[in-house]
């Protein structure tokens, strides 16, 4: 995106540092359960409280989940890598350290592929990925003198995802956490639920004279809630430093947060004290070192993630590159899809009443596919019946919006409403004749070249038979009797 | 028959297996020891209820015959050691009342093995310290006196466990060693206690000073009743990473009294400058006594000596202040309120911690901070890699080295105290085995000229403490010490 300023044109320079909690029943270093919205202070451990002589343990499964997500942005997945503590107090944080990786992370040196409008691709790197603790929750509205801590939260394994400054618009960034989700989604390495704080997103946002080579002063803005806010947060902020600069300004560099009541992001309330985190490696864990042959068969039972489906929808189902990649955007979308397609003569029809029509409805509705009233075999069911001429297509919108309704199976809909299309002929011969019958001054036009009112009489056939009949059929036979 | 109190490890075994005497009645004689020495400030709490319950315990476990390696052998534990119910504070006002609701990993071994507690010995604040001064709890006084009477001190930073060895009113205790604490105070008393390689005893529910360099381990009155105890403190603990996964052998079974064909060697860098010449003397004395019993000595080298205690005066206050952090006022332990969060911190960590506590985390934060890292911490770093090589060198010349233990016998309360680095000289000789990982032996061998005991240290390669059990109970033997406080 370029803005247009009074002096020229502005480009947006965005990375983004995305913190995403790992899909783990135990914390980080301890065994205390991790799942989200236990009563507080109810799942921690002495480790996580910090007790006097507890210490950290590595959990290995979450190691796995940090691996698969490494290999899952194409990125190297270091042998050895190093806990270091960083240092700074506050309440919530009980060992007066975070246990973080610094100088030498897990996982460097990935990228992310982002589909943008129009098919379109643009390739984002990911600079790093290192596993830390999360802190635990300071409430203070919760009295008026005193604040609650609730300690839940303290030693839940993050992922920090870090992404080069490659990202130069805020659909970019939209597009950049999308494709990051979907893929956290895919390899079940976290819920990318970011209402519920699983996943949650920093961005550093500078400008530039466009041409110009070196970035401009950047502005962090802290966790920031969904993906539009972080579009909003990347366009108001951008905008503003433009103005600031345009207006003979400097940006200093400072951490700002998102206003999402009044759209716009401003300073946070500066600390009394600068942060020297006094970052050194973590004594009581040793490096975290890898076996290759581990990396291995992780890879090895790597899931198809949504890059690779997408170009076999393409292949295999023969679907436009945009209709591909909005079914692979979610599992659960590809999933159903082609649950619906398999074996199907026609899968480009899956994919249109997937898209089209189960998608319309779910948007109505406001349910993802996992909660759709209407599952994939029932999907499958309707398309059958359509094929095989049981029903039209149009009969088909509206046994549809009864599977919507009901969640009930097309046959029996179909069925139950008497809905079967005629496809016997002799009933749909005998209903044209009972039409050219009643009509005999219209056959005598149509006879005399008036072919227009062809149309009309399909109208009508359709019409005495409730709109049964098999439109072809009737197409084909009618034209037979009227020619005579 | 000699008192109960007056009993090694060994000993006390040997009778109750015979049932000369019960463990009650042992537990008793020790209760009423500990009673009696009060004056010494050995302890910070005294549990005697627990220690005859366990000891009656042992009793019924002695009458079916199931009794275990420490069955009713009464222990005082060092208060680092996280003691489930029972208050533990590292002598640290900050931690006052603390209760934890779990036992630390090496004193379950020991309860498992059937010993029992006596209580929580005293000890320098957060162990750091090595004249058992810094307790928020007062001092330690040493059982032994000069000849001018004045109280001395018992060594630290385990000092109430090695002034509680020697006086006989525990049979035997736990301690730690960050940089000469179980070693430098058992010279001071004229007991035995060994630093074990690190990682052979588990760190979990031990209250951190320096984990890199924290290492559990016995203090008792002879190599032989360390070699039983070690026994039953090691071993690999999933809950400590740094606790490895080898088997621990019989330690007592590696006494085997010969040192025949031995090479141990003789750093020539331990010749410290003002050295007395009664600390080298008996350093000659220990020579001869081993090259006597058919072991050969070799002059080593370990040239990066002369950094080991700067190198340690960076990396333990380092961890130190990261390792204290959580001692906030948020949680647990005392707490100072203050108008703010910040000064809450300050009030709390300010009348919570001792001086020197402070000195060390106001060091080991400096050491950390941006600009100063790399010339300090990461220098230090590097530095203790070259002493761990330096080490290397030397085990391709010799099985085991043998120095003193400290540059001097113990001195008087409030001696040094004003001086930390001539305080921190007292841990010359000890310091570049925690450095390196290894374990340390030191072995009462003689007296001062103010007849006070001196140690001689014996160090040994990772993982091979049988080593340092074998030529140490030649040494212990060869040395004769059978003096006694006060005696």
């Amino acid at each position: 995106m370029i803005l247009e300023g009074k002096t020229g044109k502005w480009e947006i320079v965005v990375g983004l540092e995305v913190h995403a909690q790992v899909v783990s029943k135990a914390k980080l270093f301890s065994g205390a359960s991790a799942t989200y919205g236990g009563n507080p202070n109810a799942q921690v451990s002495f480790v996580d409280a910090a007790f006097p002589g507890m210490l950290p343990v590595i959990n290995g499964f979450v190691v796995e989940q940090a691996i698969k997500t490494g290999l899952g942005i194409e990125a190297t997945v270091n042998e050895v890598s190093v806990f270091d503590r960083k240092n700074y107090f506050y309440a919530d944080l009980p060992q007066g350290y975070q246990i973080s990786q610094y100088t030498r992370p897990i996982v460097s040196g990935g990228k992310l592929v982002l589909d943008m409008p129009g098919g379109a691709t643009k390739t984002v790197g990911v600079t790093r990925l290192h596993l830390e603790q999360d802190a635990g929750k300071s409430m203070h509205d919760q009295s008026p003198s005193k604040s609650y801590i609730d300690l839940n939260r303290s030693g839940v394994a993050l992922m920090e995802i870090v992404s080069e400054p490659d990202i130069r618009s805020p659909e970019e960034a939209g597009a950049y956490l999308k494709k990051l989700r979907a893929i956290l989604r895919y390899l079940g390495t976290c819920d990318g639920n970011m209402e519920e704080g699983s996943m949650r997103c920093d961005a550093n946002v500078s400008v530039r004279k466009v041409g110009d080579t070196k970035f401009g002063t950047r502005n962090e803005i802290k966790n920031v809630n969904s993906i539009r806010f972080v579009m909003q947060a990347i366009e108001y902020e951008a905008t503003r430093q433009v103005e600031v600069l345009e207006d003979g300004g400097t940006i200093v560099q400072e951490t700002r947060l998102w206003d999402t009541a009044r759209g716009v992001t401003r300073p946070m309330r500066s600390k009394e004290h600068a942060h020297d985190y006094r970052y050194f490696p973590d004594p009581d864990l040793l490096p975290l070192v890898l076996d290759p042959k581990a990396i291995a068969r992780i890879k090895g039972e790597m899931p198809e993630l949504p890059d690779a489906k997408k170009v076999r929808f393409v292949e295999q189902y023969k679907l436009t590159p945009y209709d591909a990649g909005v079914l692979v955007a979610e599992q659960e979308q590809a999933d159903f899809f082609e649950t619906v397609a398999k074996g199907r003569k026609d899968p480009k029809l899956a994919a249109n009443w997937v898209i089209v029509e189960l998608f319309g409805a779910l948007n109505k509705k406001g349910v993802g596919v996992a909660n759709s009233p209407v599952s994939a075999a029932n999907l499958a069911g309707l398309l059958d019946l359509i094929e095989n001429d049981t029903i039209s297509g149009r009969i088909a919108k509206d046994v549809f919006q009864i599977m919507v309704e009901t969640g009930g199976d097309a046959a029996s809909i179909v069925k139950e409403k008497g809905l079967t299309q005629v496809t016997d002929t002799g009933a749909i011969d005998a209903a044209i004749a009972k039409v050219m019958a009643e009509n005999e001054a219209k056959v005598a036009e149509y006879r005399a070249g008036k072919v227009t009112l062809f149309g009309w009489f399909v109208g009508q056939v359709m019409k005495s038979t409730g709109g049964k009949a098999n439109p072809a059929k009737v197409n084909e036979i009618l034209k037979a009797k009227l020619a005579g | 028959m000699a008192e109960l109190v007056d009993l090694t490890i060994a000993q006390l075994r040997d009778g109750l297996s015979q049932r000369k005497f019960s463990a009650t009645e042992v537990a008793r004689a020790y209760v009423a020891a500990v009673e009696k020495n009060r004056h010494l400030n050995a302890f910070v709490v005294e549990t005697p209820e627990l220690a005859l319950s366990q000891a009656a315990d042992s009793d019924a476990r002695l009458a079916k015959g199931q009794a275990r390696a420490l069955e009713g052998v009464p222990l005082g534990i060092k208060d680092l050691f996280c003691t489930k119910g029972v208050q533990t504070t590292a002598a640290s006002r900050i931690l006052e009342g603390f209760k934890p609701p779990y036992e630390s990993t090496v004193t379950q071994n020991l309860f498992d093995a059937g010993a029992s507690m006596l209580g929580k010995l005293n000890m320098d604040e957060f162990a750091m310290g090595s004249a058992n001064i810094t307790s928020h709890f007062g001092p330690v006084k040493n059982p032994w006196k000069r000849k001018d009477g004045k109280d001395l001190v018992p060594g630290g930073s385990s000092g109430g466990s090695a002034a509680a060895v020697a006086a006989h009113i525990v049979a035997g205790a736990t301690g730690t060693d960050t940089g000469g604490s179980i070693r430098q105070p058992a010279s001071f008393t004229g007991i035995a206690g060994i630093k074990p390689t690190y990682g052979r005893c588990s760190r979990w529910g031990i209250v951190a000073f320096a984990s890199s360099l924290d290492q559990a381990g016995p203090m008792a009155r002879d190599v032989r009743d360390c070699a039983i105890l070690l026994r039953a403190m090691a071993g690999h603990d999933p809950k400590d990473s740094t606790s490895v996964p080898t088997p621990v052998p019989d330690y007592e079974a590696a006494m085997t009294g010969n040192v025949k064909g031995l090479r141990f060697g003789i750093p020539k860098e331990y010749r410290v400058d003002g050295m007395p010449a009664e600390i080298e003397k008996l350093w000659q004395q220990g020579i001869d006594w081993l090259k006597a019993a058919g072991a050969e000595p070799v002059e080593i080298s370990l040239p990066h000596t002369k950094y080991a205690l700067p190198t340690y005066y960076i990396i333990a206050p380092a961890e130190a202040s990261s390792n204290l952090a959580r001692y906030d006022g948020v949680r647990y332990g005392l707490r100072v309120p203050g108008n703010s969060l910040d000064e809450m911190y300050e009030n709390t960590r300010a009348e919570g911690f001792g001086a020197e506590v402070r000195r060390r985390i106001l060091i080991g934060t400096y050491v950390l901070s941006a600009g100063y890292y790399d010339a300090y911490y990461l220098k230090a770093q590097k530095v203790r890699s070259l002493i761990f090589r330096d080490f290397q060198e030397a085990w391709k010349k010799c099985d085991v080295i043998l120095t003193p233990t400290a540059p001097s016998a113990a001195f008087g309360i409030g001696e040094n105290a004003d001086d930390p680095i001539a305080m921190y000289l007292n841990d010359v000789f000890t310091v570049p085995v925690n450095l390196a990982g290894l374990p340390g032996l030191s072995v009462p061998a003689g007296l001062s000229g103010e007849g006070l005991p001196l140690g001689l240290q014996l160090i040994a390669k990772p993982f091979d403490e049988g080593a340092l059990f074998r030529v140490g109970g030649v040494l212990e033997k060869a040395a004769n010490f059978t003096a006694r406080p006060g005696a």
